[in-house]
């Protein structure tokens, strides 16, 4: 067993508590079984049509994510803790939304740089001192974590925009108690089934003040051909409310109107699931087939409430995210829970002769980048690549940022040997309404090849149930 | 229901039931040529299905010469031609998957196996394939697609669009496979008898699966006006024009009742129904029946826009 790597299912030859609940069933169901369930999974996989578009790719337009049946395992004091960070985080970042909209008193106080606000291509100057119900501007927040030790947990990015994975949280959960029900009437698992209910209620509380009567909520996507077009259309139907595309709704007078069978009927909340860019052809730009001309003016004159709020996308850019340490303490006067991952920005000349000094350690992305797309990881490269992409940084450090590679904890994982350690990262899904609500799961990501510390579906990553245990 | 969503599944429908018209339209060009002629050659009933199927001025300006394996590049293998088989399998599969959530599972899986499997088609060498094979297996497909429709499908909403959909393109389709006999054989009623066109007829009918129904009905006796009046005015038959509008009537009655009030398009096809109710075959023969059906044909057209208008199909 490589020591580097915190183990979360073993110490040494111990079990550790977490995990406790899964060793006389794996100990107790011989193999065979699991490869019978694993082509199980699989069926249902594909029949209910759970793929992943990966775009250049043209063979694999439609892919299964590999779905590991070993689920990784948190204890509720573990996920208590990493609750409240997770929390914490959320609200600090809406109120630095809310704030470089409005006052900025974070750049007036010196405590961030006012270019990096105003530079950035995710920064809205068409919603300045706009303010979204209840002041929230992004009302799904994921936040991506890394674990390295018992307590050692650091964030590796924040999504404020729209986070996917969320149906492959409530999907994996559906196939284990579909596989394994005896596991789950032994181990007392906390449920993750109320997500689309909450979700719900997190969107309805966000309606515009303009709207006299229920809420009308509908999911906004770019299509069927989206890689996340599935999880578009799954969040509609579990929420009950429609899952529309920017040729369904159309602005009439101070409102946005869904064309239905039975005429015109306002819409009160959109969910959308397509970028600011895409959103309003009269405001962002003006080739876009999918938004909904004259939507941000309705925005503006509260008719009707975009969730995430338009902008908000500047708080999950890679150079702010440095920042967010100082946030909370500057917003809710607490020291933050849970550790940012050191970085260093290239924009920066000491920290970008440290970099590019220090490359084969180091894992540089770019600050717009998502997906693990465009990023170097040092320690896996050749001394090729990292030359190739030192030039890239150079000719313009402001779009990179780097960090040291981290020891990214391991949880067992079926392979074709057996059961053997592979990198993990988490996701949960933080909902930001009249409350902030974090669902007891999330998506767990997993590196499938041995010793690889990438984890994106996109570069072969697969996924696992997650499970916080009572106690 | 989003609009987009009932627009999705008539047109799903739509297509599905336009396939299966090519490839009937089809197999009446092949049979005809099979047909020895008084001057010694063979039938050409090609130009008459091309013009049938409304897209002569492509297919000419395309292929000109009105050679077999040009008409099968054209009606089955042609992007180009929006009534080619492999268009419409492809636009009925584009439509159904916007609204997979719409349909059962197993709908949708017909209608793509039906894309996945033409695309095997395609690939075989085409001296492998006979084009009665690509007839029957189209029609096999519009057939399987539509049984899994009415055998798993709630009948809500979205049913009554994609009900819709079948019965004006069938309507639409009967009127036209009609007039291709009609039009380009028999343009006076004074020509209609003798042995050919008997056979012409009976090709008509076997086209649209009537040969047997036609007798169960009328007896052994093929004369114009009665296949007329199968055609046209036979309650009882399923692709007649009659049983067509009182199909599509009778869904938008359903619909008026779930929306809780009367549209547009329910009086259209009121109105058209009436016309048929009160249509006397002899004088619809005798006001010629190429008029009557290329009057039909536009008001059908003119119900299918009064639908699009009433449900908000389309951008606005």
């Amino acid at each position: 067993m490589d020591e580097r790597f915190f183990n979360e299912m073993y110490l040494e030859e111990q079990v550790r508590p977490a995990y406790a609940g899964l060793t006389d069933w794996l100990a107790s169901t011989p193999p065979e079984q699991l490869t019978q369930k694993r082509a199980e999974a699989e069926t249902i996989f594909r029949r209910i049509g759970i793929t992943f578009a990966v775009y250049g790719d043209d063979d694999a337009s439609e892919r299964l994510i590999p779905f590991d049946m070993m689920p990784r395992v948190f204890t509720d004091t573990e996920w208590r803790r990493l609750e409240r960070g997770v929390k914490q985080r959320a609200r600090a970042l809406n109120a630095f939304l809310w704030d470089i909209y409005h006052r900025r008193e974070i750049i007036r106080a010196g405590k961030l740089p006012g270019d990096l606000v105003y530079r950035n291509e995710a920064f809205e100057p068409s919603v300045i001192g706009i303010s979204p119900a209840r002041n929230v501007y992004s009302h799904v927040v994921g936040v991506d974590l890394v674990r390295t030790g018992p307590d050692e947990f650091f964030v590796l990015e924040d999504n404020c925009r729209t986070p996917s994975g969320v149906s492959y949280m409530l999907e994996n959960r559906e196939i284990m108690m579909r596989l394994f029900p005896d596991l789950f009437r032994t181990n007392r698992i906390l449920p993750v089934d109320d997500y689309p209910r909450a979700l719900r209620r997190t969107l309805g509380s966000v309606a515009p003040a303009k709207c006299d009567g229920p809420p009308v909520i509908a999911v906004l996507t770019p299509g069927i051909f989206n890689s996340a077009y599935y999880e578009h259309s799954f969040l509609a139907d579990q929420m009950g409310v429609e899952l529309v595309e920017g040729q369904d709704l159309f602005v009439d007078g101070d409102f946005v109107f869904m064309r239905t069978t039975r005429g015109p009927q306002k819409v009160d909340v959109i969910y959308r699931r397509i970028d600011d860019a895409f959103i309003d052809p009269l405001c962002f730009r003006a080739d876009s087939l999918l938004g909904i001309p004259g939507l941000m003016n309705v925005y503006r004159s509260g008719g009707v409430q975009i969730c995430s709020a338009p902008g908000a996308g500047v708080a999950d850019d890679k150079a702010i995210y440095t920042y967010v340490p100082d946030m909370i303490r500057f917003y809710l006067g607490e020291e933050p829970i849970l550790k940012n991952v050191p970085t260093w920005r290239c924009s920066e000349a000491s920290d970008l002769a440290h970099v590019l000094d220090n490359l084969k350690d180091l894992v540089v992305k770019e600050v717009h980048g998502s997906g693990g797309y465009g990023m170097l990881v040092g320690p896996a490269s050749t001394q090729k690549e990292i030359e190739d992409y030192a030039l890239r940084i150079k000719a313009d450090p402001g779009d990179f940022i780097a960090q040291p590679t981290l020891a990214l904890s391991t949880s067992p994982t079926f392979v074709e040997q057996g059961l053997a350690p592979r990198h993990v990262d988490l996701r949960p899904y933080c909902l930001v309404g009249e409350q902030v609500h974090l669902t007891p799961g999330g998506l767990t990501r997993v590196a499938m090849r041995e010793g690889s510390l990438v984890v994106n579906s996109s570069q072969g990553g697969g996924v696992k149930d997650t499970w916080v245990v009572a106690g | 229901m989003l609009s987009r969503t009932a627009e999705n599944l008539y047109w799903t429908a739509r297509y599905m039931e336009r396939a299966d018209t090519t490839a009937r339209l089809l197999e009446i060009g092949y049979r005809m040529q099979l047909m020895p002629t008084a001057d010694g050659g063979y039938g050409s009933e090609w130009g008459s299905v091309i013009a049938a199927s409304g897209t002569a001025e492509l297919f000419a300006s395309k292929y000109g010469e009105l050679a077999e394996h040009n008409v099968i590049s054209f009606m089955v293998f042609d992007e180009a031609n929006p009534s080619s088989i492999r268009s419409c399998l492809t636009a009925a599969r584009n439509n159904a998957r916007a609204v997979r959530t719409a349909l059962t599972t197993e709908v949708w899986e017909a209608l793509n196996h039906a894309y996945l499997e033409f695309n095997d088609l395609e690939r075989t060498p085409r001296s492998q394939l006979s084009l009665p094979q690509i007839c029957d297996w189209t029609k096999r497909q519009s057939a399987v697609v539509r049984g899994c429709f009415s055998n798993t499908q709630l009948e809500d909403e979205g049913f009554r669009f994609f009900s819709l959909g079948y019965t004006v393109e069938r309507a639409d389709n009967t009127a036209r496979l009609l007039d291709v006999k009609y039009y380009v054989l028999l343009p006076t009623i004074d020509m209609v008898g003798g042995g050919v066109d008997n056979y012409q007829w009976t090709m008509l009918l076997r086209a649209l699966s009537a040969h047997r129904s036609y007798h169960w009905t009328y007896g052994g006796d093929y004369t114009p006006r009665n296949i007329a009046h199968f055609l046209i005015l036979n309650r009882a038959f399923p692709r007649s024009l009659i049983y067509c509008v009182t199909e599509a009537e009778k869904e938008l009655c359903e619909l008026a009742h779930i929306h809780g009030h009367r549209c547009e398009a329910t009086s259209v096809a009121a109105s058209l129904l009436g016309e048929l109710a009160e249509a006397d075959i002899s004088e619809v023969v005798e006001e010629g029946l190429h008029e009557f059906l290329s009057r039909f044909v536009a008001s059908n057209a003119q119900l299918g826009h009064e639908i699009a208008r009433s449900y908000l199909f389309g951008k606005l």
